[in-house]
Order: structure tokens, then C-alpha cells, then sequence
């Protein structure tokens, strides 16, 4: 059985920042179950001592020389802001007044 | 003039070089079209008309003029919405991005405009490519052009019913899962996810960063080999970019030869849980492969049995990491909640309003596959069933030089059948999802109709990392070996949509 609880799906839906709403936690909660049973079966695919492939095509570092190319201007980088002031994005309250 | 809408890109381009035909005249053709059937099937979130008309203007003064102009000048191309233009809005079908135009073009984009080819419009998708039918788009579904109450495929179905209904020459699309190849078996069409690396992602809006790949959409091979031999290439703007050139693809599409080539069937791709009909035409191809003397070899991947979830932990990791540039800051929707909100609740409530039902269930997923106390279970186990499947292919392609499987295990379903059962549309996948997962190659071309349903199936080829012209080079050899036997070519037996 899967682990995959309502107050899971709620702390993960925090975690990721999205307000859910309780129809959709109840939903979430039991479709998630059934895909993580579904996808359980990768821990059981893995014998032995198996290197993890993070990237399909290896690649060394990739590397360039430290020299400043074009780029967007500010009012460019601030047009698709929802806000914005002195040339800068602006956003609400980091913390609570309280 | 016949009807230029259903002529093919690589018959426009020879039309347009010897002047027979004006890039205006080819585009007006196009666009006429989308006002006609553009309703029914509902391929473009958005259309250009005007600047596409005036690219080609453009083009045609300059040809007129005698400049050298490149190859595929003046031929016009549909763009999946999940590439940056500048010049028009770009969703990646979602609410959290409606009405932002971006401030750079990407990369690909660039090198339509370059090539001067006008774009036509930006063509649906499911939100931010997460979906097999388009139905997760937030903007509405797109529609198959063989039987408009069935799903086009997805995610690029926009693109993939774009060119099925000849709305556009060709198309571009991208493929983290088989979201370029699934839509092109269901419409009866071609499509290509290129060697990861192969074309740039600078400007694709990303999904999951280990899988992603653009790649072309199209009627025939040589079409879409031509698409290729543009969009490919360096770009230093994307440091997953390949830095070698894989050779021309056109040069491979033009071999039409098997000959002495080992062809891998898939044993674990093939018989249960395939359609008959899917099956029955898979067998055939085999034999035409054969007879054109091509050596039938069978291969077995153990390790495919488990790439499905392997996918379904990678990806929802990656776009959970991702999608967090959705906050509601420097573009896109925000919701403000009442009262004096700090910038969290800002975020939660925007992202709440702004994603759909499947990106949440992806978000949380992958959150939950990178939480430390399932971290090892999951999304380490995943990874390393990932080098599990690279060395399945490895072994594969010691034996054959191109393996082959259905592309899909059904055909088209209807809309809304596997809507509210993600388990069930995950399985669309599950023969074009270990290409991403090993950063191959795959192309789907058409492979007939079912019987059970008169509906297409494709055959996906599949070969070793950089060496897609050996996909151009089989596939193009056995569209024309089937469209001997046909008669015609698989697209002329779709049948007439309903002008308005």
C-alpha cells in the first residue's frame, strides 16, 4: 500500500507552493497512490551495485571565456513582471508583520 | 494550381527555387486553409497571419532581387508554443503564462527566421508538454483530423494535427516522452526526436532537462529531414549542446536503401497489450524491410519493463524543479489573495490558479520522489534503472543497426476516455520513452491503418546516439516501399474535413 496520505499530499503541495484545495487533495492523494505503487517497482528492478545515469549523453564540464556578451536590458528583463519599481521586480512581504 | 496546401515541403521548396510558385502565394494557401478547417481541429493557440505574409514578402523581393537565399526560404512552418518568439505570445499551453511575450527568440526559432522561413502560428500542446492527447492544455483540446472525437496525440498535437490537416507544410515539435513521435503515429504522420544534443533547447520552455528534445513534424521523411538539417547544430546557449555535426540528413533520406542492414525487433515492444491491427501492420512492415533486403534480427531489453516508472519519477523530479520559475515574479499570472499576503501565499495562490490538474500531480509527485525519505526508494532507484536501459541498448545495437518497434501500443482513443485515469495515459508511452530515457533517436512514420478501426498506427525506428541518419535513411527507404503498396501516400487516406 502506498504512503501517499491526504496531510502528505497537503505538506507536499506546501512544499511546492501551490494552495490546494480539499476536493483536490482528496483526488491527488488517491491517484498519487496508485502511481507511486506503479512506479515502486524501481527499487525492485536494481540489483547489485548499479551507477546512477543522471545525463543520457556524458558530457565534461563545458566551458567559456569570461568575457560579457549581449544580454537583456533591465526594462527588458521587468516587462513580463506582474510588478515592478525603480527597476526592479517587486514583490510582497517576504515574513509576516506578526 | 493544385491545391499548394497538400503539396509537400520538400515539392514546395523545388516550386518556390524555380519560381513557380511566390512564398506569398504558398503561405496565403496555408492560412486560407486554417480559416477553413483551423476550427474544427484546433491546432494553433495563436496565429500570425500578418507577419507571416510579410516574411514572406520578404523573401520573394529578395528571390526576385537574385539573392542567394537558404534552401527552405520562403516555405511556411507551424512552432510548437512551447518555444520563446518575440513576436508572438508564448503559453506552453498554460494559464500561468497566457498574454507573456518573451524577450528573446529561441534558438530554433532563430534559425527558421534566419533560414526565412515565415511562421504560421504557435500550435497546441498539454500544458507545458505534460500530457499524451492535448486534452491538458488550458486552452482546449486539439482534434485528430482522421476522426475529430479522437485525440490528436500529445503532447504535440497541435503540431502534429497541424500538418495532418495541412494547415502547414511541416512543424516543429519537442519530445520528452514521445510527445513528437506518439501524435505522428495517431495522425498518420512523421515525426523525429533527434540524438539529445542534437538541436538547441535555448528558448524550449523545459520540462525535464535529461529528456527534452526538439525535433521536426512532418507528412514524409524527407521533409522532416530537411527540418532536421535546419534546426540542427551547436549552440553555445545550451550547454547540453552536442558539439560535433551528426551529417546531413536529406543526403541519408535520399539513400532508399536496406540493404544488408540488421534490423532489431524489440521482443519485449511487440504482441501483448498491442492492438491487432497495430501488430498485424508491424509484421508487415518486417516483411517489406526484409524482402528489401534487410536482415530481420531480435533483440531483448528486460530492462524496458520498468522504464515507465522510471519516467514517471525522472520527469515529475526534474519539472517540479523546473516549474518553480512560476512564482508569480518575473513573468506570468499573479494572484494576489486578500488581506496583506506575503509573497508565499502570493506564489501558492498563483500557482494554484495558474497550473492545471496534471502539472499539479507532477509537481507533487516529483516533489515527493526528491523528499529525503523517499529520495532513495525512488528517484535513485530511477536513475540507475536508467543506465540499466542505456546498456540494454548497447547490447541491442551490438546486434542490429537500427531497432524497430509499433510506436504506440493502440491507436487514437477518444477524448475524455483516459482523462481522470493518469496511469492509463501514462502507458502511450511506453515504447518511445526509453529513447529519452537514453538519449537516442527514434522517428515514427506511418504504417498504415487498423483494420479494427481504419485508424493509423506508426513504426518507430530507434537508433544509437548521433546516428539519427540511419532513421532517415530506413525510414525514408520504407515510405516508399509502402507507399508502393499503398498506392499512395498514407496521408491521402485521410479522409475530406468539412471547409467552413
Amino acid at each position: 500500500m502506498s504512503e501517499i496520505t491526504p496531510d502528505l499530499v497537503r505538506h507536499l503541495a506546501g512544499l511546492a507552493r501551490i494552495l490546494v484545495t480539499d476536493e483536490e487533495v482528496d483526488k491527488f492523494a488517491s491517484q498519487l497512490s496508485l502511481i507511486v505503487d506503479s512506479v515502486a517497482t524501481v527499487s525492485k528492478a536494481v540489483e547489485g551495485d548499479v551507477p546512477a545515469t543522471s545525463h543520457p549523453i556524458p558530457m565534461a564540464n563545458v566551458f567559456r571565456e569570461d568575457v560579457i556578451e549581449p544580454s537583456l536590458t533591465q526594462g527588458q528583463a521587468l516587462s513580463g513582471a506582474s510588478d515592478s519599481a525603480d527597476g526592479r521586480f517587486r514583490v510582497h512581504a517576504i515574513l509576516d508583520e506578526d | 494550381m493544385t491545391d499548394l496546401t497538400r503539396k509537400s515541403a520538400s515539392e514546395l521548396v523545388d516550386l518556390l527555387a524555380s519560381k513557380q510558385v511566390s512564398s506569398v502565394e504558398v503561405t496565403q494557401a496555408h492560412i486560407d486553409r486554417t480559416n477553413a478547417v483551423g476550427g474544427a481541429v484546433h491546432s494553433y493557440l495563436h496565429v500570425s497571419p500578418e507577419s507571416a505574409l510579410a516574411t514572406a514578402a520578404e523573401i520573394d523581393r529578395k528571390r526576385a532581387a537574385g539573392e542567394a537565399l537558404h534552401p527552405l526560404a520562403g516555405l511556411p512552418i507551424a512552432v510548437k508554443d512551447n518555444l520563446t518568439t518575440t513576436d508572438a505570445p508564448t503559453t506552453s499551453g498554460s494559464k500561468i503564462l497566457e498574454g507573456w511575450i518573451p524577450q528573446y527568440d529561441a534558438t530554433v526559432v532563430a534559425k527558421l527566421r534566419a533560414a526565412g522561413m515565415p511562421i504560421l502560428g504557435k500550435t497546441n500542446l498539454d500544458e507545458f508538454a505534460m500530457g499524451s492527447s492535448t486534452e491538458f492544455s488550458a486552452f482546449g483540446p486539439s482534434r485528430n483530423p482522421w476522426d475529430l472525437d479522437r485525440i490528436p496525440g500529445g503532447s504535440g498535437g497541435g503540431s502534429s494535427s497541424v500538418v495532418a490537416s495541412f494547415q502547414a507544410p511541416i512543424a516543429i515539435g519537442s519530445d520528452t516522452g514521445g510527445s513528437i513521435r506518439f501524435p505522428a503515429a495517431v495522425t498518420g504522420t512523421v515525426g523525429t526526436k533527434p540524438t539529445y544534443g542534437a538541436v538547441s533547447r535555448y528558448g524550449l520552455i523545459a520540462l525535464a532537462s535529461s529528456l527534452d528534445q526538439i525535433g521536426p513534424v512532418s507528412r514524409n521523411v524527407l521533409d522532416a529531414a530537411l527540418l532536421q538539417d535546419v534546426i540542427a547544430g551547436y549552440d553555445k546557449h545550451d550547454s547540453t549542446s552536442l558539439p560535433e555535426s551528426l551529417g546531413s540528413m536529406v543526403e541519408a533520406a535520399k539513400k532508399l536503401d536496406v540493404k544488408g542492414m540488421r534490423i532489431g525487433v524489440i521482443k519485449e515492444l511487440t504482441g501483448a497489450g498491442f492492438q491487432p491491427g497495430v501488430q498485424a501492420r508491424f509484421n508487415e512492415s518486417l516483411a517489406l524491410l526484409q524482402a528489401a533486403g534487410a536482415e530481420i534480427v531480435e533483440v531483448s531489453c528486460p530492462s524496458f519493463e520498468y522504464a515507465i516508472a522510471a519516467y514517471y519519477l525522472i520527469l515529475p523530479a526534474e519539472a517540479s524543479s523546473n516549474l518553480a520559475k512560476f512564482d508569480s515574479v518575473r513573468f506570468g499570472l499573479r494572484v494576489t489573495p486578500e488581506g496583506n499576503p506575503t509573497i508565499e501565499r502570493v506564489m501558492a495562490a498563483t500557482r494554484e490558479a495558474g497550473f492545471g490538474p496534471e502539472v499539479k500531480r507532477r509537481i507533487i509527485l516529483g516533489t515527493y520522489a526528491l523528499s529525503s525519505g523517499a529520495y532513495d526508494n525512488y528517484y535513485g532507484a530511477a536513475q540507475k534503472v536508467r543506465t540499466l536501459i542505456q546498456r540494454d541498448f548497447d547490447a541491442a545495437f551490438a546486434k542490429a543497426d537500427v531497432l524497430v518497434s509499433p510506436t504506440a501500443p493502440t491507436t487514437a482513443f477518444k477524448l475524455g476516455e483516459k482523462l481522470e485515469d493518469p496511469l492509463a495515459m501514462y502507458l502511450n508511452d511506453i515504447a518511445t520513452i526509453p529513447a529519452n530515457l537514453a538519449g537516442i533517436p527514434g522517428m515514427s512514420i506511418p504504417n498504415g491503418l487498423a483494420e479494427e478501426d481504419g485508424l493509423p498506427v506508426g513504426i518507430q525506428l530507434l537508433a544509437p546516439a548521433r546516428e539519427d541518419a540511419r532513421l532517415y535513411q530506413v525510414g525514408a527507404a520504407l515510405e516508399k516501399m509502402h507507399e508502393e503498396v499503398w498506392g499512395k501516400r498514407m496521408i491521402d487516406f485521410a479522409p475530406e474535413l468539412e471547409v467552413k
